[in-house]
């Protein structure tokens, strides 16, 4: 479905992430994390949205452990960058598909 | 018919290996290397805790299951030398193979997580993804009578990924039956954002949760257990305090091939998603729970990448192209308690709805709906498995590839 967000029309799921990570920018970005309440977005929490989209870009499938030894951020510092459930909310934030990994 | 002179290794005679070691064996030179003497059926170790099936009954000897013309070596794989297609057994056997598949399933390793394998491991902590732990823990559930039990899951993946939430309903139902359910407190604690892994179904198990007064911990992503304290503690700092904790700890590939450089972080072996041969190697291929793939880590699932293989290897023999036809084609019952079960239905690209199975529109099976013929289907799997699936026959009705027929869709 269509959403606007940040004065753009971009496609999203039923939950709100982004289906297509090239429709996303910074703006949308920051319009999310107000959503979340994770704002206003640090030089570390725009670290982390970098490395996912770079590795999402390259094929990888992400989880909380790849995260974790991406020595970007440990577990513990993602949680608090991104409260609740990290890895789900930086994905929607980074305009990213929600995390797949948990089969 | 003449064998085709190629060697076929297999590594592991667990559900997959032994599987396509009986549909390869009149065909081709096929070996299968396991050390292990038993196979078990892992699905029985759901129903060990409360008292259903003893280990024994659960077992059968490796040797009978694999067909005679297959070779049976009863060693351990030490080593795998890419390089000069061969590998090397335990007691230093040198085994020289055309086709290498890695059927070496996964396992607990508690050792992963801090705190686990501390002072309450098998007192009031247990793991029943085998047949010890599930024994053990049968003990201790005899034993309890108030509390709080705990069900936690470390991490994905983990295979069966619905057999904790089986467990904690079938917790519910044996609480029940012995009076006690009112002084017990169950809660159940998952990495994931709701009960399981797939959005409608996780919506429906949620709900089923509610019904039955079991508390859902999501999004909780294990930091330590302490033992000494009795509580988990999760990375962003939430405590769950429990008077028994049963556990799937992470779940990993084999030591084997974690020391090889076609797997993930895990331990699981990388591979096409559709052919499951892998892209360093082409002359390896991984089947069943070693298997890097983005579906269930279920016997049901290495049933139908068997039914992949059978066709892929020897294709890749006659230097003919792979066909890319596996598509995470996941079949599995769920125990809710009470005599009744539900069927989940799904692939790579869609998620389990409700429906019937496998006649569309007729069943006899309810998918995603509780009823009593789902259940006796999840019994009479335990003969299926035996009969039909092992010794490699084609199961009535049941097609590898799934069908979207007789369901009904929900936008997600
Ligand atoms: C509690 C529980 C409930 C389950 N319920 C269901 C269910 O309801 N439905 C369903 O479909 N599935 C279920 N499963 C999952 C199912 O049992 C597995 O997915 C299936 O057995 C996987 O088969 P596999 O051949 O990949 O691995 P396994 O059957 O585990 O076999 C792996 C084999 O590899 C051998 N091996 C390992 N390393 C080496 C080495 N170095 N050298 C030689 N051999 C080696 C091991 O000895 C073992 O025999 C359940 C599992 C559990 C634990």
């Amino acid at each position: 479905m269509q959403k606007n967000i940040a004065g753009t029309e971009v496609e999203v799921d039923a939950e709100g992430y982004l289906t297509d990570m090239n429709q996303w920018s910074g703006d949308i970005a920051n319009a999310i994390a107000e959503e979340l309440h994770i704002s206003p977005l640090s030089e570390k929490h725009w670290a982390v949205i970098n490395w996912l989209r770079e590795q999402t870009a390259n094929g990888v499938e992400l989880n909380i452990r790849k995260v974790g030894a991406s020595g970007v951020v440990d577990i513990k510092e993602f949680y608090q960058l991104f409260p609740g459930g990290p890895l789900k909310n930086a994905s929607k934030i980074a305009g990213l598909h929600k995390p797949t990994s948990c089969l | 018919m003449a064998k085709i002179d190629k060697h076929i290794c297999i590594i592991g005679a667990g559900t997959a290996g032994i599987m396509l070691a009986n549909k390869l064996a009149n065909k081709f030179e096929v070996t299968v290397i396991d050390p292990a003497k038993d196979h078990y059926y892992q699905p029985g170790f759901l129903f060990m805790p409360f008292g259903r099936y003893k280990a024994e009954q659960l077992r059968k000897s490796t040797t009978k299951l694999v067909n005679k013309r297959a070779n049976l070596i009863a060693e351990k794989v030490a080593n795998i030398d890419f390089q000069n297609k061969k590998l090397a057994t335990d007691s230093g056997t040198d085994i020289s193979f055309d086709v290498l598949v890695v059927a070496t399933g996964t396992r607990t390793d508690p050792s992963m997580t801090e705190g686990l394998l501390g002072d309450g491991w098998q007192k009031n902590v247990f793991d029943f993804y085998n047949p010890d732990g599930a024994e053990k823990l049968h003990d201790a559930l005899k034993d309890f009578k108030q509390g709080t039990l705990a069900i936690q899951i470390m991490d994905m993946p983990i295979k069966c990924p619905v057999a904790p939430l089986e467990f904690t309903f079938l917790a519910d139902d044996y609480f029940k039956k012995r009076g006690i359910r009112e002084n017990i407190t169950i809660k159940y604690i998952t990495p994931l954002s709701g009960a399981f892994t797939k959005p409608v179904a996780s919506a429906k198990f949620g709900h089923m949760l509610e019904e039955r007064k079991i508390e859902l911990v999501s999004d909780f992503y294990t930091e330590k257990v302490v033992e000494t304290e009795n509580k988990v503690v999760c990375f962003d700092g939430r405590e769950v305090i429990y008077d028994l904790l049963v556990t799937v700890p992470v779940n990993v590939g084999s030591d084997l091939m974690r020391k090889t450089d076609i797997v993930n972080d895990l331990g699981f072996v990388e591979v096409n998603h559709g052919s499951l041969q892998s892209a360093k190697y082409p002359f390896v291929f991984a089947v069943g729970d070693a298997a890097d793939l983005p579906t269930s880590k279920a016997g049901s699932v290495a049933h139908f990448e068997v039914d992949t293989l059978a066709e892929n290897i020897p294709r890749f023999l006659e230097g003919k192209e792979l066909e890319e036809s596996f598509d995470g084609h996941s079949n599995c019952f769920v125990e809710m308690g009470g005599g009744k079960a539900l069927l989940l239905d799904f692939n790579y690209q869609t998620q389990p709805y409700e429906g019937t199975f496998p006649f569309p529109g007729v069943g006899p099976m309810k998918l995603l709906q509780p009823s009593r013929v789902n259940h006796w289907g999840k019994l009479a799997f335990r003969f299926i498995y035996w009969w039909m699936l092992l010794p490699g026959r084609k199961i009535p009705f049941i097609n590898a590839q799934m069908s979207l027929k007789g369901k009904k869709i929900i936008e997600s």
